[in-house]
């Protein structure tokens, strides 16, 4: 929520690049904890005895993929940032604004 | 290989944009995406029919079965919005060609294909899964590649542009995610059907609801429906042409199916409709989207951001079909899917045409353009009468399905806002026409006809508008077909 405050209330791309993070990261660690079984061990076929407790890995799996999606956002958004300094001069939005008029 | 068709519908573009990217020939990168784009077509009604005639395909990827494994599954619904997506693919990619080497500069259009082949099948991919989180890959492949394309536009406010839609769609999708783990949490699965079954049991616990109106917002602001469709109207409209008549005539509507997919199959009508009262909410921003919008649209001096105001509007009608939650309505929703496709492309195209001449398409540069160019503006003049709704064209077809639907409820005032709709859209066409054939031109201008490799697409979609217009029995029935598996799948 944090992340999506900064989103929303910043006016610098960079800012707003990094509210997004923080506020995807934040996703990323509700599907993690999910994946955890109190007194679960690490996902790890070991093929001795049948009562151990196994954390659930697939949250885990899902998130290597979100995160991937997410650097690939974070890639992208900071490329046009660069794109828009280049062409406006400015990264602060109501700058950007005023000249677009 | 009919067998894997599901797959490699989506794997063969997936595998060709990487090579239209390597390649690094502007000529070479363009014919591998048509002949991506035609493969995506030719699986695409090869996958229609199939449905149409034998039921669903489920596909299982890499022999896992289903529950633990991804499935693709194939039904009349989605096999429709697959057929509207490829159709619309392999008509902007011969016409990309030419628009394209006028507004991007040429070290850059190698990677244009690569980003539109990519955005391709993103949608697709969308579109044939049967896996939650699936859906959110492809849909993060198919919006990156769409923010790389609107980016690439000549103008540099659509850097701006771009950068509000990136923002605005990862928000989106960050809501779809969540609204997805928290499925998964309750559930523990992330298959369509299997969540279908398994989402009753624990229906009335807190969670769901929460999971529900997560994925509501994350899917409504990736279709731009009012109010969340700030970024619409300026991506629109700083994209380049080529890109604008993709985008226009797919992203959202793929938005749209997945709502579909969302309220229908995953969490039933009687929840969506009857618990969470879905219909209350989406009926009024509907409305509100037809008629402000459409307001909106008539005083846009710009006539691409003209359209994208008009488009707003127009999902609006979608939505409003939705929210019936009726046979009809759900077929007049479903119909104007593919019908809108059908004349925003035409008309995103013919400004791409005005746009290649003129070099602005902003209305006072528009001067008697009906008699410099006739064959464009004709196209924009049947593609704005298919928007307004006269007969003979689909616009028609689907108004008269929505306005049945809502006689059907004895709805009354919805009817009416829909007609009121149309009366607007007449206004907004009509200042376009009015200036392009009644105003004197600038004859040192000198403005001649587009070139054909533009004009022959667009005229396929405007001929479609037709078509489609007088023989509407095939699209109907494949919209009823997918309407009753929808409400079928209860």
């Amino acid at each position: 929520m944090v992340g999506f405050y900064t989103l929303i209330a910043r006016g610098n791309l960079v800012k707003k690049i990094i509210g997004l993070n923080i506020f995807q990261t934040s996703v990323f660690i509700l599907y993690i904890t999910m994946g955890k079984i109190t007194g679960g061990t690490a996902p790890i076929f070991v093929g001795s005895g049948e009562d151990v407790i196994y954390s659930n890995p697939i949250p885990h799996v899902l998130i290597l993929t979100a995160i991937v999606v997410g650097v690939a956002t974070s890639a992208v958004g900071l490329s046009l940032v660069i794109r828009i300094k280049e062409a406006f001069g400015t990264i602060e939005e109501d700058e950007i604004q005023d000249e677009s008029l | 290989m009919t067998y894997h068709l599901p797959v490699l519908l989506v794997v063969v573009p997936l595998v060709a944009a990487p090579i239209a990217a390597l390649l690094n020939r502007p000529r070479l990168s363009w014919a591998v995406a048509v002949a991506a784009t035609l493969w995506a077509l030719y699986a695409a009604l090869e996958l229609l029919s199939q449905t149409m005639a034998a039921g669903a395909i489920h596909y299982e990827l890499g022999g896992w079965p289903a529950p633990y494994g991804i499935e693709y599954v194939v039904d009349p619904v989605n096999a429709w919005v697959v057929v509207i997506v490829a159709l619309i693919g392999a008509l902007v990619a011969p016409y990309a060609r030419v628009s394209v080497e006028r507004e991007i500069t040429e070290d850059r259009i190698p990677l244009f294909y690569a980003a539109f082949i990519l955005c391709l099948t993103g949608l697709l991919g969308i579109a044939v899964t049967g896996d939650v989180f699936n859906v959110f890959v492809f849909l993060e492949i198919s919006s990156l590649s769409a923010y790389a394309l609107i980016a690439l536009g000549s103008d540099r406010r659509a850097l701006t542009a771009s950068f509000q839609y990136l923002i605005m769609g990862s928000v989106g999708a960050t809501f779809i995610v969540i609204g997805i783990g928290l499925m998964y949490v309750m559930t523990g699965t992330l298959n369509m059907a299997d969540l279908a079954d398994r989402l009753p049991e624990v229906s009335g616990t807190r969670t769901i609801p929460v999971a529900f109106t997560f994925l509501t917002v994350g899917i409504t602001l990736k279709l731009a429906l009012f109010p969340l469709h700030l970024w619409l109207p300026n991506a629109y409209t700083y994209a380049p042409s080529a890109v604008t008549a993709f985008i226009a005539s797919t992203a959202t509507k793929v938005g749209v199916y997945l709502l579909l997919r969302f309220f229908f199959t995953i969490f039933g009508v009687t929840f969506s409709f009857d618990v969470m009262q879905l219909d209350r909410i989406l009926m009024p921003l509907a409305l509100i989207a037809i008629v402000t919008m459409s307001l909106v649209a008539i005083y846009q001096e710009n006539v691409k951001r003209l359209l994208a105001y008009s488009s707003v509007a127009q999902i609006g009608y979608m939505v409003l079909g939705i929210s019936f939650a009726s046979v009809l309505g759900l077929t007049a929703g479903i119909l104007h899917l593919f019908n809108h496709a059908l004349m925003k492309g035409a008309l995103f195209m013919s400004m791409g045409c005005v746009m290649y001449r003129v070099g602005s398409v902003r209305l006072e540069r528009m001067n008697g353009l009906g008699r410099a160019m006739p064959w464009t503006m004709a196209a924009f003049v049947v593609g704005g009468l298919s928007l307004i709704g006269v007969p003979l064209t689909v616009g028609f077809i689907s108004k008269w399905y929505l306005v049945q639907a809502a006689l059907e409820q004895g709805m009354w005032p919805v009817a009416g806002v829909v007609l009121l709709g149309s009366l607007l859209a007449l206004m907004y066409v009509w200042k376009v026409v009015e200036v392009a054939y009644f105003r004197e031109a600038d004859p040192e201008l000198g403005i001649s006809e587009a070139p054909l490799s533009l004009l022959v697409p667009t005229w396929v979609l405007v001929l479609g508008n037709l078509y489609f217009g007088i023989n509407a029995s095939d699209s109907v029935g494949i919209a009823t077909r997918a309407a009753e598996v929808l409400l079928g799948a209860l």
